[in-house]
Parts: structure tokens; C-alpha cells; sequence
């Protein structure tokens, strides 16, 4: 593992509020490091609605959730944030020295001053179908993603889901499977034609069988799976032989280890004054979805505002013996020099 | 307008519909246990539920999008949807729904 990260602020979450608070924390001259668990900055905007339209961000009259995002990503840009992607916040511990040390499920550690929990409603984790017992296979032949696909050589495989992630993965395991099966509750798609018709080919030639059912029950031993109840109207429940199950339902989100921080939290929120958007431990502050307070609002521009105010205490924690000088980026030269335009 | 109910506990109640108000934000109101992450944008399918068969069929059919995103929940039924897309109004008066499991 290498050294511990240090920095001004670390941020848990590079969503839309995540990403501005860089920009507010920059133009203060705090440096950010920010941790996500998707593989690119964004949070539900790129994750959930990259192609809906927002009507209600403040002189943008209609702009995407992939818009916004690089959008914010380019006024960000300025200062230089890094990204640590892929990964979860998975422990935060105060130290000696009063900063806290925030780790994640990667082995990166981060030690700052000022934490700033922009986790929107949580972690994007895998959507875990409600089938009985299917705890104990995770890990060994129940899977949500395909990390090696050495793993599944000759294997047994049963694949379930209509999108583009089952699609690709029914289609490039197939060549490797001793047997692949792709099951999904309706004969349609959610993903992109060439790839469905590559699977209809695939299954056309006998090296993928469709099935159009559902998954019901798992059967087998010490996390080894042998076989699964399928079911469908037509032909009802039959047992379906294989070692190995992937399923591709999308994410869902958690709150995840955040509610073992030790923070005050109210149904599954962080509560936070509105002065500073702190949270009742010092240092720890709540921005954006993932806080509550007396008259919040789940809305992107007040996770804005509570980024501006959030930057303002943050400096005093991490600068003490200094004084903050409050300034416009329409007239301060100094602040246009950070922003590159001076 | 009426809407029965019932959560992943089994348990059904009645609850008040609004006329054009999507039965996710009823039941997310009145405290059933409904994600709706995306907020009614039909972009999550964590607002699934079952219509009890009978109502099922009074509903206008499933937009493409709908379906598509039904693909993305857990335990679709033939009776599956997703209840942002559904807007109450008084010919649902008394629609049945069973909050699908997470």
C-alpha cells in the first residue's frame, strides 16, 4: 500500500454538488481529493439520467445530467482536483493531530483536516435480486460482474438481465463456457441492437441457449451452486443445471459504510446546521442530498448553496491563522488568476 | 380517489390518491418503502410494483422507456410496473398495488 494521501479536503462523492464544491473550495485556494465508487465523476446525473433533460439549474433553462456534469467538471478544472474512482469510502478515524483519515475499500488513505460527505443517497452498489439464500453463494458462484474472465472459463453459466451489460457479457463468455445460458423475463431488450443480434446469432447456432423466464430458487451446497428453479407462464418451473449465476439488474444505492462514521444521522441523513453544513462531529461536513435540516430541499442548486456556505468554515479549519478574504470572480484578479482567465 | 396498498410486509392499507399526482408520490408519502432514486424520471426502477390483475389491465399500457427500465428491476411479474408512470385519477379509484420486493 503506499503512503497516505494529505490534502486540504476529501470528498466522498464526485457528483454534481462533489464536483462544485472543488470550484468553491478552489477559489479559497483548498485542495481536494474526492473518492467515488463509479467509474467516472457524475454520481445519479451520468449514472441515472445522463440523457434526461434538468430544467431547474439556475441559468441553464434545459441542460442533460451528462451536460451538467461536464459543466461542472470544466469549472472545476481549474484547481486541479484528484479523482480516486471505482472505489468506496469505506472507514473514517480522527487522528492525534486532530485531521481525520479517510480509507477506502481499495487501500487508499486520505488524511485531511476537513472531510466533505457529498454521497448524494449513498454508494451505487449492484441490485441483489430477492431470491432466498443467495447471500451465501455470493462472492463464489453468484456474481454481479465480471472482474476476470479466466474465472469463468468451462464453466456452467447462467446469466440473467436484458441490458447492455448481460447482453456483452452473454456474448463474450459464451466462447469461453463449457454451457451459457441467458435468461430474461420478456423476449425484448434494453441494450443495443447489434448486440442483440449477436446473441440471437449465438443462440441460433446452439452456443447460447435464451431462455425467457425468471430465476426463482438456488440450489446447492457451501456456496456452490448446482442448479436454479427457472419459471416462466408458459412452461412454469423446471430446474436449470450450472455452477455459476451473473446477474446484471443495474444499481441500486445504499448508504454503505457511512453509517458506521459515527456521524448523527436522522433516517439514514447527516445532520447538519445551515450556517456551515457541518455535521455535529467538527471537521465533517454534509452537502447535497445525503443531509437533512429544517426546510431541505433535495435539489441540485441547494447542494450549490450548501457547498458555498460548507467552503467558507472549511477554510477557517483548514487555514486557522488565517483571514478569509471574501471576493467576486467578476472583479478579483487574484481569483481570476486561480481560475486561469487572468 | 382510493389506492390499497400493500407493502413488502404484507401488510395493505388504504391510502388517499391525489388526481394527477403519480401513485410513487402517494405511496412514498405515505410511507411505504419506495426508493424512486431518480425521483419519478422513470430512470431507476426502484418504484416497482405489482397491479393486482383486473387493474392491471385498465392502465394504459407501458411506454417503450417503461419497459425498458423494467428490465433493470428485480422479480418482474406479468403485472409488473413501475408506479412513476402510473398518474391517479378518478377511473383508478380504488387500484390495487403490491410494492414489489427490493
Amino acid at each position: 500500500m503506499s503512503s497516505p494521501i494529505e490534502t486540504d479536503v476529501a470528498i466522498i462523492g464526485a457528483g454534481p454538488i462533489g464536483l462544485f464544491a472543488v470550484f468553491e473550495l478552489g477559489l479559497l485556494d483548498l485542495k481536494c481529493h474526492l473518492i467515488d465508487i463509479l467509474d467516472r465523476p457524475g454520481g445519479q446525473c451520468t449514472e441515472l439520467y445522463p440523457e434526461k433533460p434538468i430544467y431547474d439549474i439556475p441559468g441553464l433553462p434545459i441542460v442533460t445530467g451528462q451536460e451538467l456534469t461536464d459543466r461542472l467538471l470544466e469549472q472545476a478544472k481549474p484547481f486541479n482536483p484528484t479523482f480516486h474512482l471505482s472505489q468506496m469510502a469505506s472507514a473514517l478515524t480522527k487522528l492525534d493531530d486532530g485531521r481525520w483519515k479517510l480509507t477506502t475499500d481499495m487501500g487508499t488513505e486520505i488524511i485531511a483536516p476537513v472531510v466533505v460527505i457529498a454521497a448524494g443517497g449513498g454508494s451505487f452498489v449492484p441490485k441483489r435480486p430477492p431470491i432466498a439464500g443467495i447471500e451465501a453463494y455470493e462472492g463464489k458462484s453468484v456474481h454481479y460482474a465480471v472482474r476476470k474472465m479466466e474465472q469463468f472459463r468451462g464453466k456452467n453459466i447462467l446469466i440473467a438481465g436484458g441490458g447492455d451489460s448481460a447482453l456483452d457479457w452473454t456474448i463474450n463468455l459464451a466462447p469461453i463456457a463449457a454451457k451459457l445460458t441467458l435468461v430474461h423475463h420478456r423476449d425484448g431488450f434494453r441494450a443495443a441492437q447489434h448486440s442483440v443480434n449477436q446473441m440471437r446469432e449465438l443462440a441460433a447456432h446452439g452456443k447460447v441457449n435464451f431462455e425467457v423466464a425468471s430465476v426463482k430458487a438456488l440450489h446447492g451446497s457451501d456456496g456452490q451452486l448446482s442448479a436454479v428453479t427457472l419459471a416462466n407462464p408458459e412452461k412454469k418451473e423446471w430446474e436449470h443445471a450450472c455452477d455459476t449465476f451473473i446477474q446484471f439488474f443495474g444499481l441500486t444505492i445504499k448508504l454503505g459504510p457511512i453509517a458506521d462514521f459515527g456521524l448523527n444521522l436522522t433516517e439514514n441523513l447527516v445532520a447538519v446546521d445551515t450556517a456551515k453544513f457541518e455535521s455535529t462531529t467538527p471537521g465533517i461536513f454534509a452537502i447535497g442530498d445525503i443531509n437533512t435540516y429544517a426546510g431541505k430541499l433535495k435539489l441540485i442548486l441547494s447542494g450549490f448553496h450548501e457547498a458555498a456556505l460548507m467552503a467558507q468554515a472549511a477554510f477557517h479549519i483548514v487555514k486557522p491563522n488565517e483571514k478569509l478574504r471574501f471576493q467576486y470572480t467578476t472583479s478579483s484578479s487574484s481569483l481570476q488568476k486561480k481560475l486561469g482567465v487572468a | 380517489m382510493k389506492i390499497v396498498a400493500t407493502d413488502r410486509k404484507g401488510a395493505t392499507r388504504e391510502v388517499e390518491g391525489r388526481d394527477g399526482w403519480s401513485v410513487m408520490e402517494i405511496l412514498r408519502d405515505a410511507g411505504f418503502d419506495i426508493a424512486a432514486e431518480c425521483g419519478g424520471a422513470c430512470a431507476c426502477a426502484t418504484c416497482h410494483v405489482y397491479v393486482t390483475e383486473g387493474w392491471y389491465e385498465k392502465l394504459t399500457p407501458p411506454s417503450d422507456a417503461e419497459i425498458d427500465m423494467l428490465d433493470m428491476a428485480l422479480a418482474v411479474e406479468p403485472t409488473s410496473r413501475l408506479s412513476c408512470q402510473i398518474t391517479c385519477g378518478p377511473d383508478l379509484d380504488g387500484i390495487a398495488v403490491t410494492v414489489a420486493p427490493e
